[in-house]
């Protein structure tokens, strides 16, 4: 601590000056704060301010900064000093912006800047420059499982950007569902006919790309380690196994056809009834000839029964629509057409939707003459004479067409492994001894992709109707396995394009995994941060919660069963931070003390003052933003306020909870980000976890002797900014009735 | 309902195949554009006269890819048209809706099958056939032929009815009563009528129906 040098610089711009007593901050920086050297400036973030931080930091020995001007998101260039700690209080969007205007406001406008100062100086004394860990052994190759178009695009696409990839396909040979196509939907202008798939070409530039090594019929025995140190044992057809040694993963297995078989009202598992893959074999078989049936007849009409098993109501078929079929299908009737303008084509649809570009493609079939009906097919009879019963949803009428084939359109069912609901419970029998879960557990892992050697389960988590973990939105690739990224129909429906695109982007995530892997970067969302969570495994009580509550599976234990951090799979969301129960884990420029020091920091009024006083732990990544644009678009809140940025609200420790009670404040409200099925938490479980917990506080308040209304958990969107502010203000008046916290003065 | 059940029931065969699909093509103005309809309905929902047909252009193009020839060229709706143009202005798909059905109830009504009695048809008929005989429309053997359509009986009333209408246009001097015998024509009659024989020829021709 002999080194440490602590500054505060306080910025008198953006009108802070002109509403706030800044000489009183200094004051406040200096006394309380106990900061070593205080400067103001009229536009700190202007060159000529950046530069007196800089000189400081250069020749004054400054190691710690409290800059005390705009929030922590604005300004981020301006004041970033790599080799320094730096804590920001935040006058502007944080106070002048957000209290209302006027003299009346003055007082209450003033203490709540000399709290964030206050705040600000008590956090930087917590702080530590994270040193980072540099891996030059990092690997940066990429391993790619299946070699389908997504793993393949994803292969190319990282190998041409100058990585080795490994690619693991357990067939005979590369090129996935797509291989069976005779042609694909075209990708580009006019969109009106048919294309070549062009697997070939890309299974032969893959043959002989210098930086790709193809593995074919094998599969993935083993994955373990964590990005920039994966060690996968692949494992061939012949029993061979090779060991490779990659940085990250790019899952690509694609998907497999719901099975027809179980659609027999739709005819399913009979004669002259097909899906449409059996379809792309019949034209494949024909080779630009007449398309003809099993029995050898040729095909003159052809039913197309558009949602078969899909868009399922009822709970017994795939509930999703998969998007690709509706452009598949016309494809396929126009494989008929071309051949033979007579043939009779039907294309039986509930709602056509053809992504993209191809409303062209609709048009190019229908001037084909492949006619379109709406309606919804009942029931199909197959045999010699085919015979769809429907409604026709135009004419309103139960009507029924004949046709010597019919194709259902069948819906995409993702190769994603092991369900780890499933494996988790029976996981737990198993580890209870149970010699039945055990053999269910090892033939439950043989049905896994992955085969992580992880301890939360041989694969990772899925999503409703069973994808492969990924935000639909925010961020597609992504999945609680880092380093590990899902791509193409294994994480949601989609067609050739779409799995083309999302496949470069895979591979993207997946370089930008291995870079920053062996910068010891962590990943997405806090992709430039140094920082990694330590314990204090002397004070640890093996109680587990940090390894069974990391959204991440980040932590593993080890012989000893105390947990075992893998640093490179870690986001650092701290969420193991506010799982722990002896508070043994901290990342070092965010801790229990950091908030900690900041909450005991604000000056708490007595109850006479009738000033309450109420703590916000906001999430950094919507909440915190949300309070930010409040502020911009001067939208006012209770000046009674002091908010706190957080990591994720699943890093909030109870331990704050009950320091900020006992140090008098009036109430406690969390915001984080929506959880849920629909969730937007950056890191998946965080706020899910924190409402979990504080679920449970309520014997804590009761022991207190406070109201379960002195804590509250909200859940904000980013663009809530004029929303955080009305709850904000309505927390204010509910806590006003409830009147102060008795545990005043005894803090 | 029951009638139209069993005809369905023998028309299954030719239900959602190309044949009637294909003889609209063939024979109705504009008959290639209805496959390119998408069912979106927006004609249906624009036509101003939308709740009194019996089929809106929506349905009619369906029924025909359905293959239910004997009900669209039967239907009313056609004739309903009053070629206001907003459907074809609203076509997302640009077809030309108000021409596909002026096209159909003609081939209906030359096919004899478009409904018996219609007024629309009826009026139709009567203006043509009081256009050809002198290549002009004489406007008073128009307005009796109308009276009289439904035999003497009511064609005497509708007379006395619009008694006073007509006093008035004649005080007006816009009606002649000497357009009863004979009335004006053209300058060349003949001529005339060769045009009209070589238009039917030429349509006839086009339509395969010659």
């Amino acid at each position: 601590m002999a080194d440490n040098k602590f500054a505060a610089y306080i910025c008198s711009g953006c009108g802070i000056g002109d509403v706030l007593n800044v000489g009183a901050l200094e004051k406040i920086a200096q006394k309380e704060g106990k900061m070593a050297m205080v400067k103001s400036h009229p536009f700190l973030c202007n060159a000529e301010g950046v530069q007196m931080i800089r000189d400081d930091v250069a020749n004054e020995g400054v190691t710690h900064l409290c800059i005390a001007a705009c929030s922590r998101r604005a300004k981020a260039e301006a004041f970033s000093f790599p080799t320094a700690a730096v804590a920001r209080a935040n006058l502007r969007e944080g106070v002048i912006w957000v209290v209302a205007e006027g003299s009346d406001h003055d007082e209450i406008r003033q203490e709540m800047a000399e709290d964030y100062v206050r705040m600000g100086c008590a956090e930087v004394k917590k702080m530590i420059v994270p040193g980072g860990n540099v891996k030059e052994s990092s690997s940066k190759r990429i391993l790619v499982v299946g070699g389908g178009i997504s793993g393949m695009t994803a292969a190319l696409a990282a190998a041409d950007a100058g990585y080795e990839v490994v690619i693991v396909e357990k067939s005979a040979a590369l090129g996935g569902f797509a291989r069976n196509l005779l042609k694909r939907v075209p990708f580009s202008g006019p969109y009106a006919e048919p294309q070549a798939t062009g697997v070939e070409e890309m299974a032969a530039r893959i043959g002989t790309h210098p930086r790709i090594k193809a593995h074919l019929n094998s599969t993935v025995a083993k994955t373990a380690g964590a990005p920039g140190r994966f060690q996968i044992s692949v494992a061939q057809e012949s029993g061979a196994v090779t060991e490779e040694t990659v940085g990250a993963v790019v899952q690509a297995t694609g998907f497999t056809t719901y099975d027809i078989a179980r659609l027999p009202e739709l005819g399913g598992g009979q004669a002259n009834v097909v899906d449409q893959a059996g379809l792309e074999a019949m034209a494949k078989q024909a080779n630009g000839g007449a398309i003809k049936r099993a029995d050898g007849k040729e095909v003159k009409s052809v039913v197309f029964v558009q949602c078969a098993g899909q868009r399922d109501t009822t709970g017994t078929h795939l509930a999703y629509c998969s998007g690709h079929c509706c452009a598949t299908s016309i494809k396929q009737a126009m494989y008929f057409k071309d051949q033979n303008p007579d043939i009779d084509t039907v294309v039986m649809y509930q709602d056509l939707r053809v992504p993209g570009m191809g409303e062209d493609f609709y048009r190019s079939a229908q001037q084909k003459g492949v006619i379109f009906t709406k309606g919804k097919a009942g029931k199909v009879s197959g045999g010699d004479n085919c015979k769809v019963e429907f409604r026709d949803l135009i004419l309103d009428e139960d009507t029924a067409a004949d046709a010597d084939l019919v194709v259902l359109a069948t819906g995409q069912v993702p190769n994603a492994g092991v369900d780890l609901d499933v494996w988790t419970e029976i996981n737990t029998k198993a580890e209870g001894g149970d010699e039945a879960a055990k053999q269910q557990r090892r033939d439950l892992e043989a049905t896994s992709v992955l085969k992580l050697a992880y301890r939360q389960g041989p694969d990772m988590p899925q999503f409703k109707y069973g994808f492969a973990d990924s935000h639909f939105i925010c961020f597609p690739y992504e999945t609680r396995r880092t380093g590990i990224y899902a791509t193409g129909p294994v994480r949601r429906p989609m067609d050739m394009l779409q799995a083309q695109e999302d496949a470069t982007g895979a591979a993207l995530k997946a370089i930008q995994a291995v870079e920053n892997a062996q910068q010891g970067r962590a990943a997405h969302p806090r992709a430039w941060d140094l920082s990694f969570p330590k314990a204090r495994l002397e004070g640890c009580t093996q109680c587990k919660r940090c390894t069974v509550e990391c959204p991440f599976g980040a932590i593993d234990e080890d012989e000893k069963r105390f947990p075992l951090f893998n640093e490179e799979r870690c986001r650092r969301c701290g969420t193991c931070m506010g799982a722990c129960p002896v508070r043994v884990i901290s990342f070092e420029n965010y801790s229990c003390d950091t908030v900690g020091s900041q909450i005991k920091a604000v000056n708490v009024p007595d109850e006479f003052e009738e000033k309450p006083r109420i703590l916000i732990l906001a999430c950094e990544n919507d909440a915190y933003p949300a309070l930010d644009m409040a502020g911009i678009q001067r939208i006012t809140y209770s000046a009674f306020v002091r908010a706190i940025p957080v990591r994720c609200l699943g890093s909030v420790n109870t331990i704050w909870i009950t320091d900020a009670l006992n140090s008098g404040y009036d109430g406690v409200m969390m915001m984080g980000c929506k959880k849920g099925d629909d969730y937007q938490c950056h890191f998946v479980k965080g706020s899910e976890m924190a409402h979990y917990r504080m679920s449970k506080i309520g014997d804590t308040l009761k022991q207190l002797g406070l109201e379960p209304e002195r804590v509250q958990t909200q859940e904000v969107a980013i663009t809530d900014n004029a929303r955080v502010a009305r709850l904000i203000n309505e927390y204010v008046e509910q806590i006003n009735e409830i009147g102060p916290s008795p545990m005043k003065g005894f803090g | 309902m029951t009638t139209n059940a069993n005809s369905a029931n023998q028309n299954a065969l030719a239900r959602y195949k190309n044949n009637f699909l294909k003889e609209v093509e063939a024979n109705v103005e504009d008959g290639h554009m209805v496959k390119m309809c998408m069912q979106c309905g927006v004609c249906a929902g624009s036509c101003p006269l939308g709740p009194a047909w019996q089929h809106s252009p929506q349905k009619i193009f369906m029924m025909i890819r359905a293959g239910k020839r004997e009900e669209v060229l039967g239907s009313d709706s056609m004739w309903m048209c009053t070629s206001c143009y907003n459907c074809i202005v609203r076509c997302p798909r640009q077809l030309p809706i108000t021409h596909i059905m002026h096209g159909l109830a003609n081939y209906a009504h030359r096919l004899d099958l478009a409904p018996k009695g219609q007024p629309t048809r009826e009026i139709a008929k009567l203006f043509w056939d009081n256009l050809v005989k002198t290549g002009r429309v004489n406007e008073l053997k128009f307005s009796l032929a109308m009276y009289f359509k439904d035999g003497f009986g009511q064609g005497v009333k509708n007379a006395m009815a619009m008694q006073a209408t007509g006093l008035g246009l004649l005080k007006a001097k816009r009606l002649n009563p000497m357009e009863l015998v004979g009335g004006h024509k053209c300058k060349d009659i003949g001529g005339f009528r060769k045009m009209v024989a070589k238009a039917r020829e030429i349509e006839d021709r086009r339509r395969g129906l010659a």
